[in-house]
C-alpha cells in the first residue's frame, strides 16, 4: 500500500510521515490549552484559598503522607511510561505492554489514594460547598485527578491495540502521544503538590 | 524494506531519547521534589524564602520533564512545539499573575 503510494508520488511515505507527526503537533497544542484550564483552576484556587468561611483551613485538613506518597507513585509511573516508549523504539512489544501496565497499576494507585483522600476529607465535613477554598481545591485537584483516570482508561485501549495490531506507525504515534500526555500531568501534579499542599502546610 | 524498517527505527529511536536520558530524568525530579518537602517538613525556611525556593524547584522540574521526557529539545526545525508552549506560558502567566496582582487591590480598598 505505501509502496504503490511511493511510486505514484516520491514524497507519499515522507507524507504518510508527516501526517503521523502532524497528528503528535496536534495533540501538542492540546496539551497547551490544557495547561491553560490548569493555569485558570490554579488562579481560582490562589484567590480562594485564603477564604475558608469558619472551616478547615489547608494547615488543619491536608495529610501530607498520603500526598507524598500520590507525589512519588505518579513521578514513577511517569519514568515507566517513558521506559515503554524505549521498549516500543527498540520493537521489544513484550516490554512496551509491560511497561504501560506498570505505568496503570501506578496510576491506579495515585487514583485510589486521591479518592480515599477526598472521602476523608468529606467525611471530616469538609465538602465542596464549605468554603471557596474547598470548592477551589476539590475543582483544581478533582479535574487532574479526572485526568489521570481517562489516561488510565486510554492506556488500557491503547495496550489492546497494541495487542491486536502490533507496533505500526499509528500505535506508534498514538504510544508517543500518551506517554507526552503522561508527563503532562506529572508536571502538573508538580505544580499542585508545590502551590496547593506544601504551601498549604507551610 | 527490512533495512528500510530497521534504519526508521533507528531514526525513531535517536529522536526519542535513550534510557541514561530518562534515568537522569528521573533521578533530578526525585531530587527536586525531596528538597521541597525537607524544606517543608523540616522549617528550614518560612515566609516568601521558603515560596521562592519551592516555586524554583517546580519550574526546574518542570524543564527537566520536558527536556528529558518530552524530548523538547530534540525537536526538528522549525520548532512549533516550543513556539506553541512559549504561548501558552506567555497566557498561563497572564491568567495567573493577572488574577493574583488584581486580587491585592481587595485589601486595599
Amino acid at each position: 500500500m505505501a509502496h504503490g503510494n511511493a511510486n505514484a508520488h516520491s514524497h507519499s511515505h515522507e507524507g504518510h510521515h508527516d501526517l503521523e507527526s502532524l497528528r503528535s503537533m496536534g495533540f501538542w497544542i492540546f496539551l497547551m490549552t490544557d495547561c491553560i484550564l490548569f493555569g485558570s483552576l490554579f488562579a481560582t484556587y490562589i484567590v480562594l484559598h485564603a477564604n475558608t468561611a469558619g472551616g478547615p483551613t489547608a494547615h488543619e485538613l491536608f495529610k501530607m503522607n498520603g500526598v507524598i506518597a500520590e507525589t512519588f507513585i505518579l513521578l514513577t509511573s511517569s519514568f515507566t511510561s517513558g521506559l515503554a516508549v524505549l521498549s516500543m523504539n527498540q520493537g521489544n512489544r513484550k516490554g512496551l505492554i509491560g511497561w504501560l501496565i506498570v505505568t496503570v497499576l501506578l496510576g491506579a494507585s495515585f487514583i485510589t489514594l486521591e479518592v480515599t483522600e477526598f472521602v476523608d476529607m468529606v467525611h471530616e465535613g469538609a465538602k465542596i460547598s464549605t468554603s471557596g477554598f474547598l470548592s477551589g481545591f476539590f475543582t483544581l485537584v478533582g479535574t487532574h485527578g479526572l485526568h489521570v483516570s481517562i489516561g488510565l482508561c486510554w492506556m488500557i485501549a491503547l495496550m489492546i491495540q497494541i495487542g491486536r495490531h502490533g507496533i505500526t506507525p499509528v500505535t506508534r504515534r498514538k504510544v508517543n502521544v500518551i506517554s507526552l500526555y503522561w508527563h503532562f500531568l506529572d508536571v502538573v501534579w508538580i505544580f499542585v503538590f508545590t502551590i496547593v499542599y506544601l504551601m498549604g502546610v507551610m | 524494506m527490512a533495512q528500510h524498517t530497521a534504519s526508521h527505527g533507528e531514526h525513531e529511536h535517536e529522536s526519542h531519547g535513550s534510557l541514561k536520558s530518562y534515568v537522569i530524568g528521573f533521578v533530578l525530579s526525585l531530587i527536586l521534589t525531596a528538597i521541597p518537602l525537607a524544606v517543608v517538613l523540616n522549617d528550614w525556611m518560612q515566609g516568601t524564602g521558603a515560596r521562592a525556593v519551592l516555586l524554583i524547584c517546580a519550574v526546574l522540574q518542570f524543564v527537566v520533564q520536558l527536556v528529558f521526557f518530552m524530548h523538547l529539545r530534540e525537536e526538528k526545525k522549525p520548532r512549533y512545539n516550543l513556539l506553541a508552549l512559549i504561548l501558552g506560558i506567555i497566557i498561563l502567566i497572564t491568567i495567573v499573575g493577572g488574577s493574583i496582582w488584581i486580587m491585592t487591590y481587595n485589601n486595599v480598598g
